[in-house]
C-alpha cells in the first residue's frame, strides 16, 4: 500500500474555539491508483491533504490522533528533516491556485529547477536545463524562452502546468492535487486534467485528487471518498457510486448536478448549509439536512458501514438508500 | 524603462519647483532679509534701501525667485549671514549629515530588518509581544526627549561616550546621534518588517515552498524574505530625505555642525539664502531618492512594469 | 459529463442553495483555510457591520481600554487640572531651584523653581488641544480634497496629486521651524495652523485611494445603475466605506501632532513662555540635565505616555478596522 491514512483527527484552536476540522478519516491510495476526494469546502479534505503531506499550520492546527503510513512507514513518527526528504521528492502536492501558489518574485526556471537543486544537489545550470525539459513536458511552448519569465507570464493554464512540472519533477509516488483546476476556464481545466492523467500513467504514480467537482471525478477516479463534516460517508470504487450511492448526501450531490436529460426541470439542492466544525451536530453530522432522517440518526453516530468488500457506508440506512427508497 | 525615468524626471520638475518657492515664499514671510544682514545693528534707511536694491529684493517676489534659481543653477547659492558662501557652508556641513544619514540607514537595515524578521517568525510568542512594545515606546518618545535622555546617561553619567560631538564628526563619534536620528524610523522599520512577514508567511507561494521539501532556512531567505523585504525597502528609501531633513533636532542635541545646525543659525539670523540653499539641496535629494526607490521597486518586484 | 449545459443551470443551483458543489472558487480557499467553516445559526446571524464588528473588537482589546483610559484622564486634567493640584503653574520660587522631590512637590523644582509637577499637569492642556485641534483640521482638509479628486478623477487629480508631492516634499520640522519662526501671538493656533498645512496631504492621500478603491465596487455601480445622485453615491455609499482608514491614519498621525509641538517648542518656535508646555519645559531643562534630571525627565515622560496612548488607540483601531491581519 503506497499511503494509508488511518483514523485521523486535526482540531484547529480559533479565537471562537476548538474547530474539528477531521473526525477520524481513513482513506488509501495504492501506485498508480487514482483516488476522489470529494466535499464541500469546509468538509476536511484540503486539511487531511494538508496533514497527510506535513504542511498543515501549527498552530493553529493540531494532529490529535490517527497513523499516515506511507509506504508502511507512520509520517507522523518522523523527525521534520525526514518528513522534509520525503516532501517534494517522494510526494508532492499540486495546489489550487497556481498565481498565488508560485513565487511571484521568482523565475518559474528558479523555482523548478529549486528542486533539483535542493533535493538532488544539481548545480544551478543543470537544474536550469531540468527546469526546461520539464516545461517541454508538461507542454509548455518554447519553454528555453520562457523558463526566465515569472509566474504572471503565463496564463492561467500554463501555471498551472508549471505547478503540475513542480510537482513531478523528482517523479514522487504521490501526488496530491488539491482542486487542479478549479480556478481555470471551463475549456482549460479539460487539458489540465487530461496531461495530470497522461501524467500519472506514465509515471504510475499515486493520485489523490481532491475536487469538488462530479464530472471530473467520473473522467478520472478510480474511488471516490465522500466527506462531510470532517468524517467519510461514503467511500467506493468510482461507477458503483454512480450507479446507486449508498449515502443520502452523495445522492443529493449526484442529484444536484445539471444534466441535459433532465433539462427544464428545477435543479434538486440539499437543504441548509453545511454545519459549523465548532458545533458538529450529535449522531450523523448530516442529520438535520437528509431527507431520509429518523431519530435514530439524531442519537447515534453511524459507524462506517460495509456495503461490500469496496464500499462502505455511513448511513444507518444505507441499504433504503442504495435501493433508491427515501425516507 | 528609459522612457519612464524620462517622464518622472519631467513629474519631479513641478514639484521641485513647487517646494523650493513655498520655502522661497515661507522664508521671506519669515523677515527682512535685510534686517539680517547688519548684524546686530539697526540698519539705517538708507543702507537698507541701497542693500535691498543690491540683492533686488525691491523687485516683486517671483523675479526674485526666478533670479535665485538662476543662480542656483550656475552654481551660485548666495551669501551666509558671515559673508561665506553658502556653498562653502554645504561644504562643510553636507558630509557630516550624510555620514549621520549613513549611520541611521544602516541601524534602520541591521537591527530594524533583523528584529522585525524574529517577531514576524514569531508572532504571538512573548520575544514579539517584547519587541512590539518596545518599538511603542520608542516611536512614542519624541528624538527629542531620547536624545537627550542618552546624552544624559551615556555621556554624562556613565561617560561612555562625548556629550556633544566634535567638528570631524567621524563615524565612531556618530553612533549614538545615528541610533537617535534612526530611532522612530527603526522601531517602523521593525513592525514594517513583522508585519510583512507575518502576513507573507501564510501566503500560499510560502506553503509551495515547504511543500516542495525546502529546508527552513531557504524557505525563510528565498522565498519569505525577498517578498516581505520589498515595502521595507521602499519604505527605508524614502526615509533618507526625511532623515536628513529631520537631521535638525538630533544635531542641535550633540552640537554637530552639519546641515541641520547652518539651516538653524540661517532661520535664527534669518538668512534668506542659506535657508532656501539648503533646503532646495534637501528637496533635490528627497525627490531623487524617491525615484531611486520606484525603480528598485522594479528591480525587487518582476510584476511591476514601467512603461 | 458534458461541460457545456452546465452553465445556464449553475446559476439556478447558485442562488442560496448553499448545498450544491458549485461553490466558487474563492469561497473554497477561504473556507478551506478557515476550518471553523460556515456559520451555523446562532448569536453571529445578527446583521454585522465593519463597525460593529470594529467595536465589539475593541472593547475586548485591552490595549484599547488602557489607551482609552489615559487619554480620558488627559482630557479631564486638560479641562480642569486645578483637580489634581492647588498649585499654579506661575508660583515659582528661585531659591528652591534645581531642588528635588519634597513632601507637597513630588516632582521637585525645576531651574526657575517652579514645581515640576504642577507646570506637568498644567502642559496637558496644550499638547491635547494641539493634538485633537491639528488632527481634526488635517482630517477633514484632508478627506475632502482627496476625497474629491479621488471621485472627480482627471485634472483635479492630476493637479492635486502633484501639490501634495510639493508638500512632501518639504521637511516637516523644518517648514515649522521656518513658518512659526516669525509668529508673534502666543496661542496655540499658529501651531495648529502649520500642522493643517503641512498634514493635509497624507490624509489626503490615503482619502484619496481609499474612495478609488471602494468607487469600483460593485455596490456603488450598483447605486449608480439605479440612478442615485453623484451626492447621495458620495454620502450613503462612499463616505461610510472610505472613512475607516482616514481614522485609522487620523488616530496614529494625533500622537505624532502632539509630539511635534513639543519638538517644535523644545526648538524654540510656536509656543513660548510664558505658555507652558512639556516641549518648553523639557528645553529649559536641558541646559542643567545634570543637576536636575527631574526638571527633564518628568515632561519627557508625560509627553512619551501621552503620544503612546494615542498611537496604542490608533494601532487598536487599525486592528478592528483591517480583519486582514486577524
Amino acid at each position: 500500500m503506497l499511503l494509508e491514512v488511518r483514523d485521523l483527527h486535526v482540531e484547529f484552536r480559533t479565537r471562537d474555539g476548538i474547530a474539528h476540522a477531521v473526525n477520524g478519516v481513513s482513506y488509501s491510495v495504492e501506485a498508480g491508483e487514482t483516488l476522489a476526494v470529494l466535499g464541500e469546502s469546509g468538509s476536511g479534505k484540503s486539511v487531511t491533504a494538508q496533514a497527510v503531506m506535513g504542511i498543515l499550520d501549527v498552530p493553529p492546527g493540531r494532529i490529535t490522533g490517527g497513523r499516515i503510513l506511507f509506504r508502511g512507514q507512520d509520517l507522523l513518527k518522523l523527525k521534520g528533516e525526514e518528513r522534509r526528504r520525503i516532501r517534494g521528492a517522494e510526494m508532492a502536492m499540486i495546489f489550487q491556485d497556481a498565481l498565488s501558489a508560485l513565487n511571484p518574485v521568482l523565475s518559474v526556471g528558479d523555482q523548478l529547477g529549486e528542486m533539483f537543486v535542493v533535493h538532488r544537489g544539481m548545480s544551478r545550470k543543470d537544474a536550469r536545463a531540468r527546469a526546461v525539459e520539464l516545461m517541454d513536458r508538461v507542454r509548455i511552448p518554447a519553454a528555453a524562452q520562457r523558463v526566465r519569465d515569472y509566474p504572471h507570464q503565463f496564463s492561467g493554464g500554463m501555471r498551472q502546468r508549471i505547478m503540475i512540472a513542480m510537482a513531478l519533477a523528482l517523479e514522487p509516488a504521490l501526488v496530491i492535487a488539491d482542486e487542479p483546476t478549479t480556478a481555470l476556464d471551463v475549456t482549460v481545466q479539460a487539458q489540465v486534467m487530461d496531461l495530470l492523467a497522461d501524467l500519472q500513467r506514465e509515471y504510475r504514480m499515486g493520485l489523490t485528487l481532491i475536487t469538488h467537482d462530479l464530472g471530473v471525478v467520473a473522467d478520472v477516479a478510480d474511488k471516490i471518498a465522500v466527506m462531510y463534516a470532517g468524517r467519510i460517508v461514503e467511500s467506493a470504487p468510482v461507477h458503483d457510486i454512480y450507479k446507486a450511492p449508498a449515502h443520502p448526501y452523495t445522492r443529493g450531490l449526484l442529484d444536484s448536478i445539471p444534466r441535459l436529460d433532465r433539462k427544464g426541470r428545477e435543479l434538486y439542492a440539499i437543504k441548509g448549509l453545511p454545519p459549523s466544525l465548532m458545533a458538529v451536530p450529535a449522531g450523523c453530522s448530516f442529520n438535520p439536512r437528509c431527507p431520509m432522517a429518523q431519530d435514530v440518526c439524531r442519537t447515534d453516530e453511524p459507524p462506517l458501514y460495509e456495503v461490500d468488500q469496496q464500499r462502505g457506508s455511513a448511513c444507518h440506512f444505507w441499504r433504503e438508500c442504495l435501493h433508491g427508497r427515501r425516507g | 524603462m528609459g522612457r519612464y525615468v524620462l517622464r518622472r524626471l519631467l513629474q519631479m520638475v513641478p514639484v521641485f519647483i513647487g517646494s523650493t518657492l513655498l520655502i522661497f515664499l515661507m522664508v521671506n514671510v519669515m523677515g527682512d532679509p535685510v534686517a539680517g544682514l547688519c548684524g546686530e545693528r539697526q540698519c539705517d534707511p538708507a543702507t537698507a534701501a541701497q542693500l535691498r536694491r543690491e540683492f533686488g529684493l525691491d523687485r516683486p517676489l517671483w523675479q526674485q525667485y526666478l533670479t535665485y534659481m538662476g543662480n542656483v543653477f550656475t552654481g551660485d547659492f548666495g551669501t551666509a549671514f558671515n559673508g561665506q558662501p553658502v556653498t562653502e557652508l554645504m561644504a562643510t556641513a553636507f558630509p557630516v549629515t550624510i555620514r549621520l544619514t549613513v549611520v541611521a540607514i544602516l541601524f534602520e537595515i541591521v537591527v530594524g530588518i533583523t528584529l522585525g524578521v524574529l517577531t514576524g517568525l514569531r508572532r504571538g510568542r512573548p520575544v514579539d509581544t517584547a519587541v512590539l512594545l518596545l518599538t511603542l515606546v520608542v516611536i512614542s518618545v519624541p528624538t527629542f526627549v531620547s536624545g537627550l535622555v542618552l546624552q544624559l546617561l551615556l555621556g554624562v553619567q556613565w561617560g561612555w561616550i562625548r556629550p556633544s560631538v566634535s567638528p570631524a564628526a567621524g563615524f565612531g563619534e556618530l553612533l549614538v546621534p545615528g541610533l537617535v536620528l534612526a530611532s522612530v524610523s527603526l522601531a517602523y522599520v521593525t513592525r514594517l518588517t513583522r508585519t510583512s512577514i507575518a502576513e507573507n508567511k501564510r501566503s500560499d507561494y510560502v506553503r509551495t515552498a515547504v511543500a516542495k521539501g525546502l529546508p527552513r532556512h531557504r524557505v525563510i531567505t528565498r522565498h519569505l524574505l525577498r517578498n516581505s523585504l520589498i515595502p521595507v525597502v521602499t519604505f527605508i528609501g524614502f526615509d533618507i530625505g526625511a532623515l536628513m531633513g529631520g537631521a535638525i533636532v538630533t544635531e542641535r542635541i550633540f552640537n554637530i555642525h552639519g546641515v541641520g545646525y547652518q539651516l538653524y543659525q540661517g532661520i535664527l539670523r534669518q538668512n534668506t539664502q542659506t535657508v532656501v540653499g539648503f533646503v532646495t539641496v534637501l528637496v533635490l535629494v528627497f525627490l531623487v531618492a524617491n525615484l531611486l526607490v520606484d525603480l528598485l521597486y522594479a528591480v525587487l518586484d518582476p510584476r511591476i512594469r514601467y512603461a | 459529463m458534458p461541460e457545456q449545459p452546465y452553465e445556464p443551470e449553475r446559476a439556478i443551483a447558485g442562488t442560496g442553495m448553499g448545498g450544491t458543489m458549485d461553490l466558487g472558487a474563492s469561497e473554497a480557499v477561504t473556507l478551506d483555510r478557515t476550518p471553523g467553516g460556515p456559520a451555523g445559526p446562532g448569536p453571529a446571524d445578527r446583521p454585522r457591520s465593519l463597525w460593529s464588528d470594529a467595536w465589539r473588537d475593541l472593547r475586548r482589546n485591552p490595549v484599547f481600554l488602557v489607551s482609552g483610559l489615559i487619554i480620558v484622564f488627559l482630557v479631564f486634567i486638560s479641562l480642569w487640572p486645578s483637580a489634581i493640584t492647588s498649585g499654579s503653574p506661575f508660583t515659582c520660587d528661585l531659591a528652591k531651584a534645581q531642588d528635588g522631590a519634597q513632601p507637597g512637590h513630588p516632582f521637585g523644582y525645576d531651574g526657575q523653581g517652579c514645581d515640576v509637577y504642577t507646570r506637568t499637569v498644567y502642559g496637558a492642556r496644550t499638547s491635547v488641544t494641539v493634538g485633537l485641534c491639528a488632527t481634526l483640521g488635517v482630517a477633514l482638509t484632508g478627506s475632502v480634497l482627496g476625497g474629491l479628486a479621488g471621485w472627480f478623477g482627471g485634472p483635479w487629480d492630476s493637479v492635486l496629486s502633484r501639490i501634495t508631492d510639493v508638500f512632501f516634499a518639504i521637511p516637516v520640522v523644518l517648514g515649522g521651524l521656518v513658518l512659526l519662526s516669525v509668529v508673534t501671538t502666543n496661542t496655540v493656533w499658529p501651531v495648529v495652523g502649520f500642522m493643517v498645512l503641512l498634514g493635509w496631504p497624507q490624509i489626503s492621500r490615503i482619502a484619496r485611494g481609499s474612495v478609488i478603491t471602494v468607487k469600483q465596487n460593485d455596490y456603488v455601480q450598483a447605486a449608480r445603475a439605479l440612478g442615485a445622485s453623484d451626492a447621495r453615491i458620495l454620502l450613503r455609499h462612499i463616505a461610510p466605506n472610505a472613512v475607516a482608514p482616514v481614522i485609522v491614519v487620523a488616530t496614529i498621525a494625533l500622537g505624532t501632532y502632539i509630539s511635534l509641538e513639543a519638538t517644535l517648542s523644545y526648538l524654540g518656535v510656536g509656543l513660548k513662555p510664558p505658555s507652558i508646555s512639556w516641549g518648553i519645559d523639557i528645553s529649559a531643562a536641558s541646559p542643567y540635565l545634570r543637576n536636575a534630571p527631574h526638571a527633564l525627565l518628568w515632561p519627557s515622560g508625560a509627553l512619551a505616555v501621552t503620544v503612546l496612548a494615542f498611537i496604542m488607540l490608533g494601532d487598536a483601531v487599525r486592528d478592528a478596522l483591517d480583519p486582514k491581519l486577524r
